[in-house]
């Protein structure tokens, strides 16, 4: 069974929305989708960046209000 | 009321004096209780390990006698905890008491887990516990030249640890004379050398100083200690003659085997410092799942919230403050500057130029950590 996960990095300079969102994909199982939560607009590049080099497939990118939602799927 | 604090670290040791301070009147009448669950009778000083992984330190500095940095009415037990019922405000420990408590601290830190990934246990040095650092240093002073790889695993606790050990093993191979027959390779994991942006535009010039090449995007896929070879989640490879890696960490196996949290860490609020869904259980240092650096400096001033609000909620029913995501790091930038990098949730930091003032104070806060947990800083 495959499961979303919210990962709330909003306002954090250390470790920031990509590395958290690494820990959180260690921790998944393949299949799950994490969802992050970032208020650094640089996140919605980053992010797509990382889960293209390593694999990993984009649900989702969007903005509501300051807060990017990035929701990725783990694939490996 | 009973308050438990179960962990006799940097976070769980400041609670607890801070507490002891400030109900000091309560626990003379019996109305407060203080007891501290550890796992050990010693207490280390663990910024120093990367001081004893280039002799500038040896291990028996790192360390004081718990029992001796706890205020006379902490009730101190090496004891650790091996089960939380939390629905039942109770503990169980190892020699099979049980605790029961009003109020619960939960201090009990983070590890490395370098066995999570192939071949790092093998193929690669550490300075993150006592023996490791001893090892690493006896490595570096065996090193005659050659390429040096350090690599940074994820979650990692103290996040300026990789940017140091570059400046620090660039002096330390200066200083021996053969600086010029070492090439020192940097790996980082996101997309810029260090996760904070500033710490990041700062360090990048200094590396292209100091001849640091990096390589970012890199997470550690696989060691393969035989051929001497660093693999990337993201495809790529570095040959190594000595690796140094920060692992990637896990809280301790007691959260995840009570379930309090995946790997260790335990769903807290990041205001209140509260377990999520737990109204007396409070949570600090390390162990928390949230997303702020997990170092001792965020552990001190989260450790000072939580005092004061349960010593004012013993007082006066109301706690007083929320905890703001303050951090305050020294950066090593080699074995005569430093600089430092204070945040929050709000504010970034804002980086200076490494001095030796700096450097001097961080040299004498490695001695006044020891009035810092006693809470006297
Ligand atoms: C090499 C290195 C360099 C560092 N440099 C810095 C730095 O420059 N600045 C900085 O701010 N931070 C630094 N840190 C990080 C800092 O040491 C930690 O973040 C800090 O110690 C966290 O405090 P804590 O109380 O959460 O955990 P810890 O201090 O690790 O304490 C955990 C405690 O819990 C106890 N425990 C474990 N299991 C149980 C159990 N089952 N029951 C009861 N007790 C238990 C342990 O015995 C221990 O007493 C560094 C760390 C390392 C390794």
């Amino acid at each position: 069974m495959s499961d979303t996960k919210v990962i709330d990095a909003r306002n954090t300079f250390c470790p920031g929305p990509l590395m958290e969102l690494i820990t959180h994909m260690r921790l998944a199982q393949v299949g799950d989708v994490v969802e992050l939560l970032s208020t650094d607009s640089g996140s919605a590049t980053d992010i797509p960046e990382w889960a293209k080099k390593v694999g990993h497939e984009m649900m989702g990118i969007e903005q509501q209000g300051d807060t990017w939602h990035l929701k990725v799927r783990k694939a490996k | 009321m009973r308050i438990l604090v179960v962990g006799g670290g940097t976070a769980g040791t400041i609670v607890a004096n801070n507490l002891a301070r400030r109900l000091s009147a309560e626990t003379r009448r019996g109305k407060a209780r203080i007891t501290m669950l550890s796992a050990s009778d010693r207490h280390m000083y663990q910024p120093g390990l990367l001081y004893v992984a280039f002799g500038q330190m040896t291990p028996d500095q790192l360390y004081r006698d718990q029992a001796s940095l706890l205020e006379s009415n902490i009730d101190f037990h090496v004891d650790p905890v091996t089960e939380f019922m939390l629905d039942q405000n109770k503990v169980r420990t190892q020699s099979g008491k049980v605790h029961e408590y009003d109020t619960l601290v939960i201090a009990t830190g983070s590890r490395m887990v370098p066995e999570e990934i192939p071949g790092m246990n093998e193929g690669a040095e550490f300075f993150y516990t006592e023996a490791s650092a001893v090892k690493l240093y006896k490595k570096l002073r065996e090193f005659q030249g050659g390429k040096v790889a350090v690599a940074v695993g994820v979650p990692h606790k103290c996040p300026i640890a990789p940017v140091e050990v570059m400046f620090s093993l660039h002096d330390y191979f200066k200083a021996r004379g053969i600086r010029d027959k070492v090439h020192l390779k940097y790996h980082y994991p996101i997309n810029r050398i260090h996760t904070i942006e500033n710490v990041a535009k700062w360090a990048k010039p200094e590396f292209d100083r100091i001849g640091v090449e990096y390589e970012t995007l890199f997470n550690i896929k696989e060691v393969d200690g035989k051929n001497k070879l660093l693999k990337s989640e993201e495809g790529t490879e570095y040959q190594y003659d000595l690796l140094i890696v920060i692992p990637q960490h896990r809280g301790m196996e007691v959260v995840e085997q009570n379930k309090l949290g995946p790997g260790g860490w335990i769903p807290t609020d990041r205001y209140s410092l509260k377990m999520n869904g737990h109204d007396n259980v409070y949570v600090v240092g390390d162990t928390t799942n949230l997303p702020v650096s997990k170092t001792g400096s965020a552990a001190h001033f989260q450790a000072e919230v939580i005092a004061e609000n349960i010593a004012s909620i013993v007082k006066v029913g109301e706690p007083v403050r929320d905890y703001d995501g303050k951090v305050y790091c020294f950066i090593e930038a080699g074995h005569d500057r430093a600089t430092y990098a204070m945040f929050n949730y709000q504010n970034p930091p804002d980086l200076k130029p490494p001095s030796k003032p700096m450097h001097w104070f961080k040299l004498s806060y490695n001695q006044m950590y020891w009035t810092s947990v006693r809470g006297l800083l």
